[in-house]
């Protein structure tokens, strides 16, 4: 049986930064990376980088390709899609991706 | 035809599996592998790279998957012994039965090892499959010294593994000379030296007679001379012996001295059984090179198919780096050919030694030996597989460069001509690749598989695949991304012709989407170069890469490390003990580096607004290492006192960098500064380099050290100070607008168009009359220099980002360090006590734990 969904609070959306990135802890101790694109649009990805094996998503450049959104590890400069975690350089690994929103200028994710 | 033919390849080498590949192509062939070894194909060209850190997978040509989906049936561990020829049919030691249409021996070859009393013992070793490299490392671990017996090629490269691996390392060759088959001797004396050079013992005309006990080594060998060497490893390596068992047991033709004898159809003397590579004698000649193997399997797989393909003998010109360095050798390198004329050069003081052989005419290139630099390689290699006319003076093509070189354009090249001889790719298979539509260098050597061998042909096939798309009118992309149609100096233009202060306006402007890791940093550094504005601000913090956004160099746990600018190396004891200080509080791992100061590795997010604090209150200061931006100046103490010093390169260089400082540029900037000619500061390999002369200062550009090493080039003499700071501004300006993104000096020079030349007209002469406007520009930066450390330290809201997390006080779990050598390093994945998100109990800090961390 899987563990019921909850929308988590997480933190003021102040405590974003804009266009970049900041970390935070699920109730289950998982890092998770929140970006900030525009004042609503806000993504939530697990913080743990499979390739470069460390906890450091959320210090990555955001970008777009064709599309889609993305995080570039800083480590090695793979890039994860921020809405589903798919590895756009590497199809063998994915991360989690989480959705999230601002209800009352607070930061929640569906986790 | 309705039932499959079954085809039976013993040997799964890189020719066993290149003609499994060829084969497989074919529809109608059932093709069964039998290979002894208990893998299947590898490269074992590149062996050597083995002990360079590559793994058995790293060097595997094929997996299971793939044989399977090619519906390739294979048996490793499946030794042959056994051919009925009339039954059609081969066996293998387990006594597994394979019936066969064809038979394709593959079996390759052995290392050769000499009749010497005492080549069984313990530690005496070969250099063919990867078990033996691993028996190879086993022994090498236990000893000190090892011993490659023969000089040849093979001889050398395995001489380069002994040496990576860390021995005092001896070849012993039985010839006068080194690489007696490519090289001639001139050659081979400029290459003994040069490998003498780097440590490695040369010793020829020594014959073995015997191998004993050692007194201080394992081993004893014993020469015919009477002298001994002494040694804990004996690698044989003086030829190769073809594996032709099966043909001598079961009655095929085989050569006097080895081989199994084919026609050029690559079939042996019976006609359902081919054999090619190493264990197959053509015109009573065995190919130890992968290129003529690889061709016979194409032949063999060709007739077997019905086609009329022929093996006539392949080219035997080689191209390779033996220990860091350059040899080739082409065709008839020893001028043995009748009437055969040579030309000569010998650079001895460079370590470059050049000739060709050319026909009694003159008009043909027959041959070439080239030791210490190979650039001329490929032409050459052209110039006598294509029998292009050589020029007048054919010399031309060897001396050093006076500019007017006769060149050989790929246009010259008629469509035969290789390109890659290891894959037999042609200039016209390149052309037809392009013609399928392939657009780009990757697209060709994906379709062609050229460049997949040894990958010396690399350059060529760029050169080749370039031209021909220009031809064709496709330009070649300078665009730096999807979002902005322009180059990075393009971009550079734009932002400071209009004025553009962030990013947003410019893509708004100029771009398209919302940018990349690609455009965001190289904007960011345009901004920082033009504006220098604080790179932290709200607008600029997105764009810059991790090691920008936090100011310090991410490592591979994510932890950061701190540097410290201590300009021209110099620090004061009480800011040297404010360091160990800091250093020693939070416990970080403290090196010196190249650059003439202090790295503190293993600091934590959180931990960096602190430690700056503390750096800072002692009067230091930011020092840029993780910028692409001025590293270090370094430099000796100069006048001040060296006994030779001739000028105050001390301060010239502390001048030098506190002026630079914190200038964002295409890549990273590193300067030195030496007092004397002696060049204590390593001058000529930095990208600018100062050097003292009696009458100021000798100004050198573009050096590197680094992946490609550059000596720098002397581009202007005996300057007093201000001059020299005057070239130095307008170079370094002119660089960080017209570069590439990661560009360093070096490169950019090279590809400048017009060169040095072109710079020097540029910077002394004022030849765009732009001189007055990059010394504004620079001393605008200089003007507006900060340190980011104390900016940030004093700004409340960017402390807020060094939380590792934003709703909780903890720290990130997965980082951990066990101690080595008295100072932290990252754990490794066994190391590591956190293994998951469950609620993690242990304190990295204590040292307790840290213990037992070490000891678990």
């Amino acid at each position: 049986m899987t563990t019921e969904k909850k929308w988590q609070t997480i933190c003021h959306k102040d405590d974003l930064v804009k266009h970049s990135g900041v970390c935070a802890l699920l109730e289950n101790e998982e890092q998770i990376a929140i970006f900030q694109l525009d004042e609503e649009k806000v993504y939530s990805v697990g913080n743990w980088d499979p390739i470069g094996e460390a906890n450091v998503l959320y210090r990555g450049i955001i970008g777009d390709t064709q599309g889609e959104i993305f995080v570039a590890s800083p480590l090695y400069k793979q890039r994860f899609v921020l809405n589903s975690g798919k590895c756009l350089d590497d199809d063998t690994v994915s991360i989690n991706a989480y959705d999230t929103r601002i209800e009352n200028e607070q930061v929640q994710v569906l986790a | 035809m309705s039932v499959k033919q079954k085809i039976v390849v013993v040997g799964n080498g890189m020719v066993g599996h290149h003609f499994v590949d060829e084969m497989a192509k074919h529809e109608g062939y059932e093709i069964t592998v039998l290979s002894a070894e208990d893998r299947l194909a590898y490269d074992r060209v590149h062996l050597s790279e083995y002990f360079a850190g590559k793994t058995a997978d790293d060097l595997a040509l094929t997996t299971p998957e793939h044989y399977n989906e090619l519906g390739v049936k294979f048996f490793t561990d499946a030794k042959v012994t056994n051919i009925d020829k009339t039954g059609k049919t081969v066996s293998t030691e387990t006594g597994d039965k394979y019936e066969y249409d064809k038979l394709v021996l593959a079996t390759g070859s052995y290392p050769f090892v000499p009749p010497i009393p005492g080549k069984e013992r313990e530690h005496c070793l070969v250099y063919r499959t990867i078990d033996d490299l691993d028996a190879i490392q086993a022994s090498a671990n236990a000893g000190k010294v090892g011993v490659v017996v023969g000089g040849g090629l093979l001889g050398l490269e395995a001489a380069n593994a002994l040496k990576e691996l860390g021995l005092q390392t001896h070849v012993v060759e039985f010839a006068p000379q080194l690489m007696g088959v490519q090289l001639d001797q001139d050659g081979g004396e400029l290459l003994r030296s040069m490998i003498e050079g780097i440590g490695v013992q040369v010793h020829t005309e020594k014959a073995t007679n015997e191998i004993i006990d050692g007194e201080d080594c394992v081993h004893r060998m014993v020469f015919a001379d009477g002298t001994h060497l002494e040694t804990d490893l004996i690698l044989f390596s003086a030829g190769i012996r073809p594996y032709d068992n099966l043909a001598r047991d079961f009655d095929l033709q085989v050569g006097e001295r080895g081989g199994i004898v084919v026609n050029n159809e690559c079939q042996t003397s019976d006609e359902d059984i081919y054999a090619i590579g190493e264990c197959a004698l053509w015109n009573n000649f065995i190919y130890g090179l992968v290129a003529p193997g690889y061709t016979m399997a194409k032949v063999a797989a060709d007739n077997i198919i019905g086609g009329e393909q022929q093996f006539t003998g392949a080219d035997m010109s080689t191209k390779l780096k033996l220990m860091g360095m350059d040899v080739g050798s082409i065709g008839d390198a020893h001028g043995r050919t009748a009437g055969a004329q040579s030309y000569t050069y010998f650079n001895q003081p460079d370590q470059v030694y050049k000739k060709i052989v050319v026909s009694a005419d003159g008009k043909e290139l027959i041959g070439a030996v080239l030791v210490g630099d190979t650039s001329e390689y490929d032409s050459l290699l052209q110039y006598a597989l294509n029998g292009i006319e050589l020029p007048e003076n054919p010399d031309g093509l060897i001396l050093p460069s006076s500019g007017d070189k006769p060149t050989l354009g790929v246009d010259a090249l008629p469509d035969s001509a290789t390109i890659c001889s290891c894959l037999n790719v042609t200039k016209g298979d390149i052309i037809a690749a392009i013609d399928d539509g392939a657009t780009d260098v990757g697209m060709v050597k994906s379709c062609t598989k050229a460049t997949s061998g040894c990958g010396g042909c690399a350059a060529l096939v760029k050169t080749v695949t370039d031209a021909e798309l220009e031809k064709r009118g496709v330009e070649v992309s300078t665009d730096i991304c999807e979002h902005f149609a322009y180059s990075r100096t393009e971009l550079f233009h734009i932002v400071k012709a209009e004025q553009i202060r962030n990013f947003d306006t410019l893509i708004e402007k100029h771009g398209c989407g919302i940018g990349c890791e690609i455009c965001k940093p190289a904007v960011g550094s345009i901004l920082a170069s033009v504006w220098n504005d604080y790179i932290l601000q709200d607008d600029h913090l997105p764009l810059q890469d991790t090691n920008d956004t936090y100011l310090g160099n991410m490592q591979k746990d994510g932890t950061y490390s701190i540097v410290p600018r201590m300009p021209g190396g110099e620090v004061t004891p009480e800011r040297l003990i404010v360091i160990g200080e800091v250093a020693k509080e939070y416990n970080l791992y403290t090196k010196v580096t190249g650059g003439q100061r202090i790295d503190l590795f293993g600091a934590r997010i959180d931990q960096l607004p602190d430690i700056w604090e503390k750096l800072i209150a002692a009067g230091m200061e930011t020092g840029h290492a993780y910028g692409k931006s001025l590293r270090t100046v370094k430099s000796c103490v100069g006048s001040t006192w060296c006994r030779y010093g001739v000028q105050d390169s001390m301060t010239m260089a502390i001048f030098l960098e506190n002026r630079y400082k914190g200038l964002r540029s295409p890549h990273k900037i590193k300067f030195a500064v030496s007092g004397c000619t002696r060049e204590c500061a390593e001058a000529q390999s930095k990208d600018i380099g100062v050097i003292a002369t009696e009458n100021g200062w000798n100004l050198y550009v573009s050096g590197n050290g680094g992946m490609k090493p550059r000596h720098g080039d002397l581009f202007a003499t005996d300057l007093d100070d201000e001059t020299l700071v005057k070239y130095i501004d307008r170079y370094l300006m002119f660089y960080v607008r017209t570069a590439d993104r990661l560009t360093r000096t070096s490169v950019w020079l090279e590809n400048l168009e017009g060169g040095l030349e072109y710079m020097q007209k540029v910077v002394i002469d004022d030849h765009l009359g732009v001189n007055a406007e990059l010394e504004t520009a620079m001393q605008a930066v200089v003007d507006t220099y900060q340190c980011e450390w104390k900016t940030t330290i004093e700004d409340p809201k960017q402390l807020k980002r060094f939380r590792q997390f934003v709703n909780s006080q903890e720290i990130d779990k997965n980082i951990e360090f066990v101690t080595e050598r008295e100072q932290i390093r990252p754990a490794r994945g066994v190391e590591k006590k956190y293994q998951g998100v469950q609620i993690h109990t242990v304190d990295i800090t204590d040292k307790k734990v840290e213990c037992e961390t070490e000891s678990a």
